[in-house]
């Protein structure tokens, strides 16, 4: 089995991002950046199968600029075996990701491919969903137990409700949620070594997809402060203005 | 954790820290020997997300190490234009006429930088020469040999729950071996604070250390307000005169100031606190009309090194440098410590060089050191410090003096007193201070500057702040000094609680929130307070600071 | 023009988050109609009929809809989408999990978690977990959105009669197959879930005075989570932190206990709908964002809530 993980480099989640005076966007200049958290999960649980001796390998894919390379060295020190940069100089929305990376797979032909369930900067939580769509793969999201048995793969993901369980078969497209494991550190030795694995980079523009943005930013704003409301005199009060005023017991 | 199989790695020179002083040692090393295999070890998440300071820049140093800098987009862009020093009382402010400043405070031909983005920008220089730089991961041990020397650094272990068992992703820490060691932690490392003790490396040192805690922040501000390489200091309000200290305000790139406030710890009342009187005085009319309709967008403290020339230790031991503000090359009346701290690290990098090519004993570093112009530097700057203890305004007066007629050559060095955590009086003979509440608009409580700064440790690992008595809060410290980490812990880290069932108050440890200053450690009255490298990765995420 | 809602539904009932998403489509058009797939939703189509301002049911009814596979509503989805300019779901895991997917057959964008509608084409949605909120503008034939339901508040269940008009099921075949979902089943609503959520901090003093929020959680069918100060301090475990480094939470109704209102605190509670905060420091910085606040001790205020809410359950029964 071929295991294909996406990677997206984000903002680090311990940043306390600032929106831009001119409402263009979120500073990133000079910003601590990171793997996103739940592709990390992605990859911890594509190192697993390799290990399990279920993967025979692991290929990790992202899409960005010249940085995005960073995001693809801590994969392959996780214990990826090899990467691609797919390199475009605009950020994509996440069906043009799809897209992309349903070339890659074209090209690669891998059994299984991880995604994390969201992006932690624009929180759209599409792409894994988009990407099974058009390669007509199952798809399995928020995914937070995974067996494999042979070509059988048995699934708890994470609902509203509590958990579902199925099964499907490979290929398939699954999105990993922050349980499913716990991703390993990158030690300095695998750091080391991955500054040798093979990292291939590919011209979006050589991908023959559409890629221009269909939405529109107007302007990124931060949210609006919560403000004060009243204070009541005593418990009848309160429990009386929950009641008939906020309607809410 | 004895047991555990751990890898080792060797190179020639393992740095730990990169600030201005490992970058340097690293660049230089490099430059004079490209062979040379090199090991920085740095424990913020990426390098320069633990540089917090000023920063008004000579590039004095830096002339010397990257003389193209500019060439190369060095971060390093905003001339200073313009400065005003003002002695402030609580309504007013007094300009001290430029003339009459000594020379040390005067700041022509330097840069208001942020020095976490220059650190940044070295790291990928250095990294480019082929320097191996591994962000996220402390050296939290020393290695010895059997000979005692210095061998190298073990790193930290990472995934241990909080009473030291592995986890699921649990990592042990690598040995590291280097011929030479170079520690550059900055001020109060805790490896530096080994070598010095094991090593004795401060016996001939006249006075006892002494440092000051450092805070800054970053204003957006209105643009009409802005004054791009306006730089101005204070002294003053709302500090008794007895407290050595001051303000610093620069006026960096996109309308940003940065503004910040360092307080001597060797201050007497333990109800001080360093965290609240900066706080105070952003309430100050002249300050307050600065940042009125501006945004507070970082925060962050660190404390400084400034015993200068008495106190700087011997920098040389067996297999290992000791370099930057982890000895102690700050320039207190210039509040200047990272171009010295380059100039040690260009130093350490020449002398390493002839240690390992010709076999040169690491010890001729001293005196490389003394026919710098560092040397020179720091002994013109020697005095001022040391004349606070009479109070802020004889201090001034002799430093006018000191500086401005003698420039710094008066034949005789004036000594420091107390170590810090010395320096305390009794609670129950100090004055209580009551600090104003904070307005949420100048003045912020420590939950919501921490916030700020992006600090985080993972959960469930052990704590890295020891206690050699952890009853001593309870049985002495509180009652003494009312315990002043409370205080003096500018991120909240320590809380006194009371034990619901037996009424006994204890003290409290949120390590979670601690952003490395190192101050717990220098000041605890009685030295009780052990800061260790917590997991790779944590602490501050410090940008722009 | 009329705008298609994909309801959420367990086959018997409509989730509620329908209903708010109905809200929100409703600042498009005046004219909805709601597009039920499900097994033996007879019932529940019927029951729906009355929601204000549905003028349509389209009802697909087939026994390999029940358990919600997107790889088989998806291609039903699109098909049927293409008659409308807007198609909105609630932004739960059930829109998560099926929306994209229909974008992908129908190759446009969607909009994900919108919070506010400006225009037909101009939407407020929230990014980096809340902290940016973007305004986003499209010129897409048809817009796919997913609505996040506390945005909006519900729409009214009756006054209008809507037709139900039976769609055509097309068959998809997939290797996929429903094993079961296990549904929380606690005493007390999961925290990440609840309407009601009840939080202590460090005021408590101590994990036996944690019983008294569990009493009063359990007269408001709520849930309970802790400051990490009181987490650390031992009164309560370690998964019930809300907070930057606990939980997110944006219940209907936040009452904060003791609670000093920490900025980090409120990082993980601050959209929820209503907020309550008793405290016996009137300058507590929790009264700054609180809707209501009660500046008492809490050791008297609890027993007195409770006691009241008894009362009220009195009255209404
Ligand atoms: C508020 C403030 C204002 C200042 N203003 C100015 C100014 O205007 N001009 C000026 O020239 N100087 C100024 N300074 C002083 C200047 O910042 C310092 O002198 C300088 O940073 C010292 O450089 P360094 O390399 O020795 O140490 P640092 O800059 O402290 O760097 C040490 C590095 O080592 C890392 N480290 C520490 N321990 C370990 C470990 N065990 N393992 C791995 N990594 C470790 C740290 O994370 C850090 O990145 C100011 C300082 C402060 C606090
Ligand atoms: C990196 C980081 C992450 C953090 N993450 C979180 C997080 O996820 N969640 C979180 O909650 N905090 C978090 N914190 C901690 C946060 O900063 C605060 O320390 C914490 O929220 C304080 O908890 P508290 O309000 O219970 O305690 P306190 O601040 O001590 O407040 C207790 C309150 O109880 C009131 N009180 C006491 N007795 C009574 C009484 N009898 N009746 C009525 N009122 C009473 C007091 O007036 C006071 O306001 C984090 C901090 C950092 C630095
Ligand atoms: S715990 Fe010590 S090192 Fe950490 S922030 Fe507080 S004083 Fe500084």
């Amino acid at each position: 089995m071929k295991v294909l993980v996406a990677v997206k480099r984000v903002v680090d989640y311990k940043v306390q991002i600032r929106v831009k005076a001119d409402q263009s966007g979120v500073e990133t200049e000079n910003v601590k950046m990171s793997v996103n958290p739940p592709d990390e999960n992605a990859i911890e649980e594509a190192v697993k199968l390799k290990e399990q001796g279920l993967a025979q390998e692991t290929l990790a894919v992202t899409i960005g600029d010249d940085k995005a390379q960073d995001v693809l060295r801590t994969s392959l020190a996780m214990g990826i075996d090899r990467s691609i940069l797919v390199k475009s100089p605009n950020s994509l929305e996440p069906l043009a990701v799809a897209k992309t990376l349903s070339k890659i797979i074209e090209k690669e032909n891998p059994d299984l491919v991880l995604l994390g369930k969201q992006a932690i900067d624009d929180d759209s939580n599409q792409t894994g969903q988009i990407l099974s769509a058009l390669l007509n793969w199952p798809q399995a999201c928020f995914i937070s137990d995974l067996k494999i048995e042979g070509n059988k793969l048995f699934i708890s993901r994470e609902i509203d409700e509590g958990i579902e369980k199925l099964e499907t078969n490979l290929p398939a497209v699954l999105t990993c949620d922050l349980r499913l494991n716990t991703p390993r550190f990158a030690s300095l030795p695998n750091i080391m070594k991955a500054k040798k694995k093979p990292l291939d980079i590919i011209d979006i523009s050589t991908l023959g997809i559409d890629t221009n943005p269909k939405i529109k930013v107007l302007k990124v704003e931060e949210p609006p402060k919560r403000k004060a409301g009243i204070m009541v005199n005593d418990v009848k009060e309160l429990v009386e203005k929950l009641k008939y005023e906020a309607k809410v017991i | 954790m004895s047991d555990i199989q751990r890898e080792e790695m060797s190179y020639d020179v393992v740095i730990v820290g990169a600030g201005p002083a490992g970058l340097s040692a690293a660049i230089k090393l490099k430059q004079i020997n490209s062979d040379i295999s090199i090991c920085l070890l740095e424990k913020a998440a990426e390098v320069g997300a633990h540089i917090l300071s000023g920063n008004v820049f000579e590039t004095k140093a830096l002339d010397e190490l990257i003389p193209n800098w500019k060439d190369l987009n060095a971060p390093v862009k905003t001339k200073v234009t313009s400065e005003d020093f003002l002695y402030l009382n609580k309504e007013k402010s007094f300009k001290v006429p430029n003339f009459i400043l000594p020379k040390s405070l005067q700041n022509h031909g330097n840069y208001i930088i942020s020095l976490s983005n220059l650190c940044k920008w070295l790291g990928e220089f250095a990294e480019n020469l082929g320097v191996e730089i591994f962000p996220g991961f402390a050296a939290s041990k020393l290695l010895y040999n059997e000979k005692g020397e210095v061998s190298g650094v073990q790193t930290g272990d990472m995934g241990l729950d909080i009473n030291g068992n592995p986890k699921d992703n649990f990592e042990p820490g690598i040995n590291i071996k280097g011929k030479v060691t170079v520690l550059s932690e900055g001020c109060r490392g805790h490896l530096g604070k080994e070598v010095i003790k094991k090593f004795n490396l401060d016996a001939n040192n006249k006075s006892p250390q002494q440092y000051g805690i450092g805070f800054k922040e970053i204003w957006e501000i209105d643009p009409e307000k802005h004054n791009l390489g306006k730089i101005l200091h204070s002294v003053g309000w709302p500090l008794e005169n007895d407290t050595y200290g001051g303000s610093f305000c620069y006026h960096a790139e996109n309308n940003q100031i940065y503004l910040g406030y360092v307080i001597g710890l060797d201050y007497k009342n333990p109800y001080l606190s360093p965290y609240d009187e900066f706080q105070q005085f952003k309430t100050h009319p002249e300050i307050k009309k600065l940042l009125t309709k501006g945004k507070r967008i970082s925060y962050g403290a660190r404390a400084l090194i400034e015993g200068g020339l008495q106190s700087l230790p011997q920098m040389h031991m067996p297999g290992a440098l000791l370099i930057g503000c982890d000895a102690g090359t700050l320039n207190m009346p210039k509040i200047k410590g990272s171009h010295t701290a380059m100039k040690s690290g260009i130093i350490a990098g020449e002398v390493i060089n002839k240690h390992l090519s010709q076999n040169e004993h690491l010890s001729i570093y001293e005196d490389e050191f003394k026919n710098s112009w560092i040397y020179d530097e720091l002994h013109q700057a020697r005095n001022v410090k040391p004349s606070f203890q009479w109070g802020l305004i004889p201090a001034m007066v002799f430093t006018g003096i000191d500086q401005k007629i003698f420039g710094g050559k008066l034949p005789f060095t004036l000594q420091h007193k107390h170590a810090d955590h010395d320096s305390l009086v009794s609670a129950k003979d100090s004055k209580k201070i009551d600090y104003p509440k904070y307005d949420g608009e100048f003045t912020f409580d420590k939950p919501s500057s921490v916030y700020l700064s992006g600090t985080n440790h993972a959960e469930n690992q052990p704590c890295h702040l020891l206690l050699k008595d952890k009853d001593l809060t309870t049985n002495y410290t509180l009652e003494e000094y009312d315990e002043p980490a409370q205080r003096y812990c500018p991120a909240g880290v320590y809380e006194i609680e009371t034990d619901s069932e037996t009424q006994k108050k204890f003290l409290k440890i949120n390590s979670q929130n601690c952003i490395h200053c190192k101050t717990c450690d220098i000041k605890e009255p009685s030295q009780n307070i052990d800061w260790i490298t917590p997991e790779g990765g944590g602490g501050p995420i410090y940008s722009g600071t | 023009m009329s705008v298609l809602i994909i309801a959420e539904h367990d086959n018997n009932i409509l989730k509620s988050s329908t209903l708010n998403t109905i809200s929100a489509a409703l600042k498009l058009s005046e004219d909805i109609h709601l597009l039920i797939l499900g097994s033996k939703i007879e019932n529940l189509c019927k029951n729906t009929q009355s929601i204000h301002k549905v003028s349509k049911i389209l009802k697909c009814d087939n026994e390999k809809l029940e358990n919600f596979i997107p790889e088989i509503m998806a291609p039903i989805v699109s098909n049927i989408a293409k008659n409308y300019t807007h198609v909105l779901t609630p932004a739960s895991t059930f829109g998560k999990n099926l929306l994209p997917r229909v974008s992908a057959l129908l190759d446009v964008t969607q909009i994900s978690d919108v919070i506010e509608i400006l225009s037909e084409n101009t939407f407020v949605r929230p990014i980096y977990a809340g902290n940016a909120i973007s305004q986003v503008e499209t010129n897409q034939n048809i817009n796919l959105l997913t609505i996040r339901p506390t945005a909006f508040d519900k729409c009214e269940e009756s006054g209008g009669s809507a037709s139900i008009e039976d769609i055509e099921f097309l068959n998809t075949d997939t290797p996929t197959l429903f094993i079961g979902r296990e549904v929380s089943k606690s005493d007390r609503p999961d925290l990440g879930n609840a309407r009601v959520v009840i939080s202590g901090g460090r005021g408590m003093e101590n994990s036996d005075n944690f019983k008294l929020l569990y009493e009063l959680a359990d007269k408001l069918n709520a849930a309970v989570g802790a400051s990490r100060a009181a987490v650390d301090s031992g009164y309560i475990g370690n998964e019930y932190q809300v907070g930057q480094t606990g939980k997110m939470v944006a219940p209907e109704l936040y009452i904060a206990i003791g609670i000093s209102g920490a900025i980090q605190h409120l990082a993980g509670m601050k959209d929820s709908k209503v907020i309550v905060a008793i405290n016996k420091d009137t300058e507590a910085p929790i009264f700054n964002v609180a809707d209501y606040g009660l500046s008492s001790d809490l050791f008297q205020a609890i027993p007195e809530i409770i006691k009241e809410l008894d009362l009220l359950n009195k009255i209404e029964s």
